[in-house]
């Protein structure tokens, strides 16, 4: 230091206090900058607290829903239909697999997994987090199951899962009355309860698993847990436990409905069943049927093309969709038209030559019997189906009096069965007409309508349906397959009942019996169309057998004999109605057998079986 | 040399025994209690941040154990011999930022540290005191406030390791060390017209920082402070998230080791920067406050020694140092509460982490040495 000594003193004071000055400025502004932190806190833990105890708990504690388990389906008989069955998923965790590539390679050597498996699996690897397992296989079979557990050590990160899933234990029996469920779609997220939804993978897409969707689902559970930044659930805090949805039982009578399926045989066609004092549905049979349990977690394509692609379509619900002219079983209901508003009598008779004409136009409308029935009464019309016998009294009571008295027994109309999706079939008027076609009635297609042909359609429901209205005498109930619905933890049978919907009263009420007695005689009659199930038969059968034209079968080429000739998609559709006992009816069957020609060969018998089932029990 | 032993003699004779052995072994005890109290504090904060991970506090203990032997092996040395050693040791530091570039470049990445084989160390802390050590030492053999000129050199000094530093880069450190050599002009007493036109400079300098100085994660990282909900589960997640830490902790705190945020994992870097939010959620704002107070305590201990120093290099190196502390504090709290950019400054003594923890104590080495080495006479 190379200055003088006096100089350093008065130096040293100088710079000592300069010093202590800047020493004191910079204790000022630590103190500001130690203030500003602690006002900062301030801020953030007394005055915000609230706000930011709030978003931690948001963080913290989320909501996990929980799937109730859906309620189950019975037969009227307790026989089980849809069950909820515990299914092994085997899954992947990636975050703790080592090399997806080489355990997916090890597991497809383990078990059978397809191409579409893998492909689906890698898609919703992107969606899902890492921590999540993802699903490679469902439905592991037992011993599956058991080969993959053997390795489990060598696999880390592959986890077998259990869960319940939908089964139909009958398989194909009853498929499309039952429905099934299969996974929610982008649309019924849309406007489905979304916290009620918020945990279920699957929803009824048809039948009654459809239908009644609200009763089976139940209500959602919750359960409050603390997860932690990743979303991974760390201790459960509190718990809602779902509400089981409700058990249906069916109407549905599984024997029955077994029987009915069998005896299709290779047919198509489909068959309703209903208990005329109540509406409730005994057999439903569309056939071809399909396995309710593919749908299930998923469909794949191939399976699900093979079904909906398939010529016979067995994914097409007949019984409650398909809509067919009803041939020659509308005659006994517009026989009672005739009756009942006086243009005939019983014993008003015509003389069947075999055709019939219209005044002004020389186009002949056959019958179906070359040569025709000779001279006919209303009875024999019924029981030999007399075509010229109808044509007359069509073209007599006209097509608004034929529109109005079949309207009266719900044609053109849904039944308004517990079950979604129902055509309403086709009644014609003028004024249908005229809105639809706008064209004028024609008289001859009043003719063709005395017959069950031409624009009229009916599905095999509202054959039933009409039948059983027939059968009751007039009383008709609103057709239902829930017999009744038991709460969960609860073991009382809240059964359906309804008072009918529409009772049918006719001026005079002898006119239902006259009309009975010729539908008996059908069965009954030696020349009677359906005598071929007469054979044994322990009980009285009131019944019509009809044939309904397939499309671009000309009119005057018409006749049943022809009919082994054709190929079998050309083939007429039988048509069968019945109900029995006749006098005190306990079910009534509408029939329809795609391409099975004529009712009474074909229909008839399936009908017989289904009552046989019925009425005299299993043995 | 006879006299000033003489002198301490005599000045051990009139205290008590115990401390006499305290100043035999350089060792001030309110800077020592303050510092052992802090380390406390942060293992517990670390045992409750690393989900109550006994080995990771074993292994900070080991490091405290370290870092307080330096401490006091540096209180040993005699203020004279860490002046002397001054510029020698900048030298080094600078050489070694040199070399961390080069390597930098090499390995094509940042690049903050040198791998000696059994232990890796970052040169840029080396320079957090070796920067102040020189300045001071500069300013010390002349009068203060120093002249332009001098100030224009004292500059490049601090300049220098300032752009290595930020070219590694590490912004956090780079702002740490430009203060820590303003904080010595400051003390130098830099005339105030001085200070208020560099601010004024300091305007379009940034501007120009910004636009061509920054990477894009730096000007991010602004952005996301001066906004945080801009990107609130990227870069503004870290602040959202530990400020929600705070907040939720409210006057009391959910209690040791009941942290959500932390516990959850909400919480990033919860060991290192972000340790603060741990405790706070833990303690609420009266334990923040009384882990403040003792901060306080340092810092007021700090200024004490600095009164008290008698020569400008040691007045100019225990403020600077006293002062730095001080920033590091404000800069990590105000940055997880918030009101800073998050730049990666751990939380002196209670972060997880070596070398800083031995920086830091190196400081309070030089500190307690400047004042057990008092020669009491001028006081």
């Amino acid at each position: 230091m190379g200055r003088n000594h006096a100089l350093t003193i008065k130096d040293h004071l100088r710079e000592t206090l300069l010093f202590q000055r800047r020493i004191l400025v910079s204790a000022i502004l630590a103190c500001i900058l130690l203030a500003g932190l602690i006002a900062r806190l301030f801020f953030l833990q007394i005055i915000s607290h609230a706000h930011y105890t709030a978003l931690s708990e948001d963080n913290r504690v989320s909501i996990v829903p929980i799937a109730p388990t859906r309620g189950l389906i019975y037969d009227r008989n307790g026989v089980l239909l849809a069950q909820n069955i515990p299914s092994r998923t085997l899954e992947l965790i990636p975050e703790h697999v080592k090399n997806l590539k080489a355990t997916i390679k090890k597991l497809r050597s383990l078990i059978h997994i397809t191409d579409d498996e893998v492909e689906r699996f890698n898609e919703l690897r992107k969606k899902k987090r890492r921590f999540e397992g993802i699903p490679l296989r469902y439905r592991l079979s037992d011993s599956e199951a058991a080969r993959i557990a053997v390795h489990l050590n060598q696999l880390p990160g592959v986890e077998i899962t259990a869960e319940l899933m939908r089964h139909y234990p009958q398989g194909r029996l009853a498929s499309h009355a039952i429905g099934y469920v299969a996974r929610i779609n982008e649309e019924e997220l849309s406007h489905l309860d979304a916290s009620q939804y918020a945990a279920t993978k699957n929803i009824g897409k048809t039948g009654v698993e459809r239908s009644y969707e609200n009763e089976l689902h139940g209500e959602v559970g919750y359960q409050r847990v603390e997860t932690n930044a990743a979303g991974r659930i760390v201790d459960v805090l509190q718990r809602t436990l779902p509400t089981p949805g409700k058990n249906l039982y069916l109407s549905l009578d599984a024997r029955v409905q077994m029987v009915a399926e069998q005896a299709f045989g290779k047919h198509d066609g489909a068959l309703v069943a209903i208990n005329p004092n109540n509406g409730e549905v005994i057999a439903f049979v569309s056939m071809p049927t399909f396995d309710p349990n593919l749908f299930v977690n998923g469909i794949d394509h191939k399976t699900y093309n093979k079904l909906s692609r398939s010529p016979d379509r067995p994914l097409f619900n007949r019984a409650l969709q398909g809509q067919y002219p009803p041939g020659s079983t509308i005659k006994p209901f517009i026989g009672l038209a005739g009756l009942e508003d006086k243009v005939i009598k019983p014993d008003t008779t015509i003389d069947c030559k075999g055709y019939f004409t219209l005044k002004n136009d020389d186009h002949r409308y056959r019958d179906w019997k070359r040569g025709g029935h000779g001279e006919t009464d209303l009875n024999k019309a019924i029981v030999q189906s007399c075509d010229v016998y109808f044509y007359q009294l069509a073209m007599q009571l006209k097509i608004d009096r034929i529109h109005d008295f079949l309207a009266r027994f719900g044609m053109g109309r849904p039944t308004g069965i517990d079950i979604r999706g129902e055509e309403t079939g086709l009644l014609p008027s003028r004024a249908w007409k005229r809105r639809v076609r706008h064209e004028p009635w024609f008289p001859g297609e009043t003719l063709i309508t005395g017959i069950g042909q031409g624009f009229t359609l009916v599905t095999p429901l509202q054959l039933a349906e009409m039948a059983a209205e027939m059968g009751s005498r007039g009383r008709s109930y609103t057709p239902h397959i829930v017999r009744g619905i038991v709460e969960p933890g609860d073991d009382k049978l809240v059964v359906h009942q309804a008072p009918p919907k529409n009772i049918i009263t006719l001026k005079n009420p002898k006119d239902w019996q006259i009309i009975i007695n010729a539908m008996k005689q059908v069965v009954t009659s030696p020349h009677g169309t359906a005598r071929r199930i007469d054979h044994n038969l322990k009980y009285s059968v009131a019944a019509k057998t009809g044939t309904a034209q397939v499309f671009g079968i000309k009119q005057d080429q018409k006749g049943e004999e022809d009919q082994s000739n054709l190929p079998k998609r050309l083939r007429d559709h039988a048509v069968f109605i019945a109900f029995a006992p006749a006098k005190h009816p306990k079910i009534a069957v509408g029939v329809v057998v795609e391409h099975g020609g004529h009712g009474g060969s074909t229909a008839a018998p399936i009908a017989r079986k289904v009552m046989d089932a019925y009425l005299l029990g299993g043995k | 040399m006879s006299g000033f032993t003489q002198f301490e003699f005599m000045s051990t004779s009139r205290l008590s025994k115990g401390r006499s052995y305290l100043q035999h072994f350089h060792i001030d005890l309110p800077l020592l209690f303050a510092l052992l109290i802090l380390a406390g504090v942060g293992l517990m904060a670390l045992y409750s941040a690393s989900e109550q991970n006994i080995d990771i506090v074993l292994r900070q203990v080991m490091r405290l154990v370290i870092a307080f032997s330096v401490m006091i092996a540096v209180a040993q040395l005699r203020p004279e011999t860490i002046q002397h050693w001054s510029p020698w040791l900048y030298a080094v530091a600078i050489i070694l930022l040199f070399a961390v570039l080069v390597l930098g470049v090499i390995g094509k990445g940042a690049q903050r540290w040198l791998n000696f084989g059994l232990f890796t160390f970052q040169p840029s802390e080396l320079m957090k005191l070796a920067l102040p050590m020189l300045i001071a030492w500069y300013f010390s053999d002349h009068s203060i406030p120093p002249r332009p000129l001098r100030i224009m050199l004292a500059l490049v000094m601090i300049v220098v390791p300032t752009l290595l530093v930020a070219k590694q880069p590490d912004l956090g450190t780079a702002l740490v060390l430009a203060t820590s050599g303003f904080l010595v002009l400051f003390l130098a007493g830099l005339r105030w017209r001085t200070i208020i036109i560099a601010f004024i400079l300091l305007i379009p300098i940034s501007w120009l920082f910004w636009q061509y100085g920054m990477h894009d994660y730096q000007r991010n990282r602004v952005l996301t402070f001066l906004n945080p909900e801009i990107d609130p589960l990227g870069a503004g997640y870290h602040i959202i998230q530990s400020t929600i830490a705070i907040g939720s902790g409210g006057m009391y705190g959910k209690g040791w080791l009941n942290g959500t945020q932390s516990h959850l994992d909400f919480l990033p870097e919860r060991k290192t920067d972000f340790i603060f939010p741990v405790f706070s959620e833990e303690f609420g704002f009266i334990g923040s406050l009384l882990l403040l107070a003792l901060y306080a305590v340092i810092v007021i201990r700090g200024l004490m020694i600095t009164l008290q120093a008698q020569d400008t290099y040691t007045r100019l190196l225990a403020g600077t140092i006293t002062l730095t502390f001080l920033i590091y504090v404000f800069i990590n709290i105000g940055m997880v509460s918030g009101i800073l950019p998050v730049v990666g400054i751990p939380l002196p003594l209670v972060s997880y982490g070596g070398t800083s923890m031995v920086t830091l104590l190196t400081g309070f080495g030089i500190l307690m040495s400047i004042q057990t080495h008092r020669k009491l006479i001028s006081t």
